[in-house]
């Protein structure tokens, strides 16, 4: 035990030392939490849109009106023929462009009927298609604004509420992905890292030919990380509560064990590529291309998993960090107990198992 | 010249002889684009709705039709009570429920007027607006032909309506890999020459063979030169793998000038090489010029416009984007491949890339010491 407690000291050193690798393991966190939540959204603000008006009169001016007034779309300029349209797009920063006739508010007045045309740069598909739509639901509100003056019957009225997320911020979409990412960045990253490189300048070695049990010499290799870790954890969860205003809803307890058990899940993973990789290059490279990008892509939290084709969704369910993301969304946000994602729990846990059993399996104490 | 010549000899023999690095180099970039455009899609469709009829009459039943019909929901479940619908969204199967009260339809009739309860599961907000943005389109399109139903057709619209049409340019199809390939090829040329770039000279360094060049007459300029030349054309291998990959799986074609792609393309290479040259100077091990490679990088792709629009971000955030490199050139891939912009579109992203090129690259000459 004492010998234990020495080798993790030694990697306590180590980790200690290097004092940029250890701004950034902090670093990155926090800057994730303020880009994830301050700077990204998908939400659609400030679109810069164009407007033809070639009838000018008053339904038109109400209309521009009201679509300047809305959140989601800034006036960039009036043009006055729609053949200036496509030079817009092509220059980049116009995503929408909306024509209305001559004539539309007589249209509208007398023969109940009148047309409008939006045009969209659909190079991105979906913003495109979100612009179209909140544009046209503008223009019912204001149709809408034209029946009640009218009194129409059978009026059927959606109630919408908005459950866990009444704002629609993105905050309780992200976090616990963030969480997910930065666990899986400093626990595989830097376990294979610190492993191999032991291999690489030749001090493994040593190690081996020392009385202390190879395992255990891996064992306290991951200590230090599983601490760091754990402040990662508590730093995003500060971060989320006092920053982001958003509260933790389940029990905190129970948001520790399970990330303590993801975190064991990552080291397991960072020890199977540190047995089998020989080079500190190669190894961070596996760790970057083969885990990082997964753990984006396959925990949900960027991209709905229900959308992709069904290989991939297969694929996605040995991705450990995606049951991760469900257990801490179910605890932290939906604020539920321990009997809503037993299941997810015992997967992670039989991917952790296999995982350790596995490296042990491929774990050499020759070296060639 | 000869030195550089010799220079170059001899980092081109040191990537040929790292299969594991050549192998990522060739097999990294294909396979992320084969996965990456399939997997990263927004486009909202397969909404879960559990449906709570509790006035089970022909108005409801063709409402509901209604919404199963049109392509954006999937019946998650048919339930009794709303309590056993929200269970199904608290267990992830549903993202929202729609409750018809009973007397919906006598209600509608009698009263001219009635309500329906929508509730979402708004922890993804984006989804969660959307769908109730579909839903309530179906809702008023159901509406209005109810209220056709009813009313004694005349000569004119009994209401004033507006007719909207709308036409997408550039993709009519709303193909979303059009939009995702171009810039997810960006991103990777990045990823790829910003690492490499960065845990080269570092390894020199912790291996201790930088000494051995630091006693040679070997000029900062040579060497730099040296270290840079390789992954320029490394980088131009990536790109145009990508490009042949973009071509013959998603069969996407540039519509503006390749040779202006790839101008574009050599200026940027220089910037991101020197930004990884930079790190490299300035890192004491390999795991630390990894780290903070990545952490760069990380900002650049998450804040160059790929996945989420460059136009929704705050006004601070807008200014730290000017700062990143890869910002111009996902909106240069994206203008030139999909808009056919030509060099007058992207003059502006040609010069600040040049003058990112510069800086970078003087900065990394700067800091490189030959003496310890």
């Amino acid at each position: 035990m004492k010998q234990f407690l020495i080798f993790v000291r030694k990697e306590f050193a180590h980790v200690l030392r290097d004092r940029k690798t250890l701004l950034i393991l902090f670093g990155l966190p926090v800057v994730l939490i303020i880009i994830f939540g301050f700077a990204l959204t998908n939400e659609i603000k400030n679109t810069k849109i164009i407007i033809v008006d070639y009838a000018k009169d008053l339904a038109t001016q109400k209309l521009i009106n009201k679509i300047e007034s809305s959140p989601y779309f800034e006036l960039e300029k009036s043009i006055r023929s729609h053949q200036e349209i496509e030079a817009a797009f092509r220059e980049g920063k116009i995503k929408l462009a909306v024509v209305f006739p001559a004539n539309f508010n007589t249209d509208l007045a007398h023969l109940h009927q009148a047309q409008l045309q939006i045009i969209a740069d659909a190079s991105d598909p979906n913003t495109a298609n979100t612009l179209t739509n909140y544009l046209t639901m503008i223009v019912l509100d204001y149709q809408a604004e034209l029946m009640q003056a009218n009194q129409v019957p059978y009026r059927i009225i959606p109630e919408t509420r908005m459950l866990y997320n009444p704002q629609l911020k993105g905050a309780p979409n992200f976090v616990p992905g963030v969480m997910a990412l930065v666990l899986m960045l400093v626990c595989v990253m830097m376990t294979s890292i610190s492993i191999v490189k032991e291999k690489e300048l030749g001090t493994m070695e040593i190690l081996l030919v020392s009385p202390f049990r190879p395992i255990l010499v891996i064992l306290a290799k991951a200590v230090p990380y599983l601490l760091l870790s754990l402040l990662n954890v508590i730093t995003i969860l500060l971060l989320s509560v006092f920053v982001l205003g958003l509260p933790i809803k389940g029990s905190i307890l129970l948001l520790f064990a399970e990330s303590t058990l993801f975190i064991i899940t990552s080291l397991a993973l960072g020890l199977l590529i540190s047995v089998r990789t020989e080079s500190q290059q190669t190894a961070m490279l596996i760790s970057l291309m083969g885990m990082l990008l997964p753990t984006i892509l396959f925990s949900g939290f960027m991209f709905p998993i229900e959308n992709m084709p069904l290989p991939l969704q297969l694929i996605s369910n040995v991705v450990p960090s995606k049951w991760y993301y469900q257990i801490v969304k179910a605890v932290m946000i939906k604020g539920l107990g321990f009997s809503a994602i037993w299941q997810e729990t015992l997967i992670l846990a039989g991917i952790t198992i296999f995982l350790i059993l596995v490296s042990l399996k491929n774990f050499k104490i020759r070296l060639a | 010249m000869r030195t550089l010549l010799f220079l170059l000899e001899k980092e081109f023999r040191q990537i040929f002889r790292n299969r594991t690095l050549l192998a990522i180099i060739i097999a990294v970039p294909v396979v992320q684009l084969l996965i990456l455009p399939l997997a990263a899609n927004y486009e909202v469709k397969n909404i879960a709705i559990a449906l709570v009829d509790q006035d089970h009459s022909s108005y409801s039943q063709k409402l509901v039709s209604r919404i199963t019909a049109s392509g954006y929901f999937r019946l998650a479940g048919y339930n009794r009570s709303y309590k056993e619908a929200y269970q199904l969204i608290e267990s992830d199967q549903a993202d929202l429920v729609l409750e018809i009260p009973a007397g919906f339809e006598r209600n509608l009739i009698r009263e001219n007027q009635q309500e329906l309860f929508l509730a979402v599961n708004a922890i993804n907000g984006v989804k969660a607006n959307l769908g109730g943005v579909y839903l309530s389109k179906i809702i008023t399109d159901y509406n209005s032909d109810i209220r056709l139903q009813w009313l004694q057709p005349s000569r004119y619209n009994p209401i004033p309506l507006i007719e909207i049409t709308s036409s997408n340019w550039f993709n009519p199809y709303l193909n979303y890999q059009l939009f995702m390939v171009p810039g997810i090829l960006a991103m990777l040329v990045t990823m790829i020459s910003g690492y490499l770039s960065a845990l080269n000279i570092v390894k020199e360094k912790e291996v201790g063979t930088i000494e051995q060049i630091n006693v040679t007459p070997i000029k900062k300029h040579h060497f730099i030169l040296g270290k840079l030349i390789p992954f320029w054309i490394l980088g131009f291998v990536t790109f145009t793998l990508g490009l042949l990959v973009a071509w013959l799986v998603y069969g996407i074609t540039p519509a503006g000038n390749i040779g202006l792609l790839y101008a574009f393309l050599a200026l940027y290479l220089l910037a991101v090489l020197g930004f990884g040259l930079l790190i490299s100077t300035y890192s004491d091990t390999q795991q630390q010029a990894m780290f903070v490679a990545f952490f760069f990088i990380i900002i650049f792709a998450l804040m160059g416009g790929l996945f989420t629009p460059i136009d929704s971000m705050p006004e601070w955030a807008r200014a730290v984007v000017r700062f990143n490199p890869l910002s111009y050139f996902i909106d240069v891939m994206r203008m030139v491949v999909l808009r056919g912009s030509g060099f007058k579109d992207i003059q502006y992203h040609l010069g600040i890339i040049a003058l990112f090129a510069v800086i970078l690259n003087g900065w990394a000459m700067l800091n490189y010491k030959k003496t310890t």
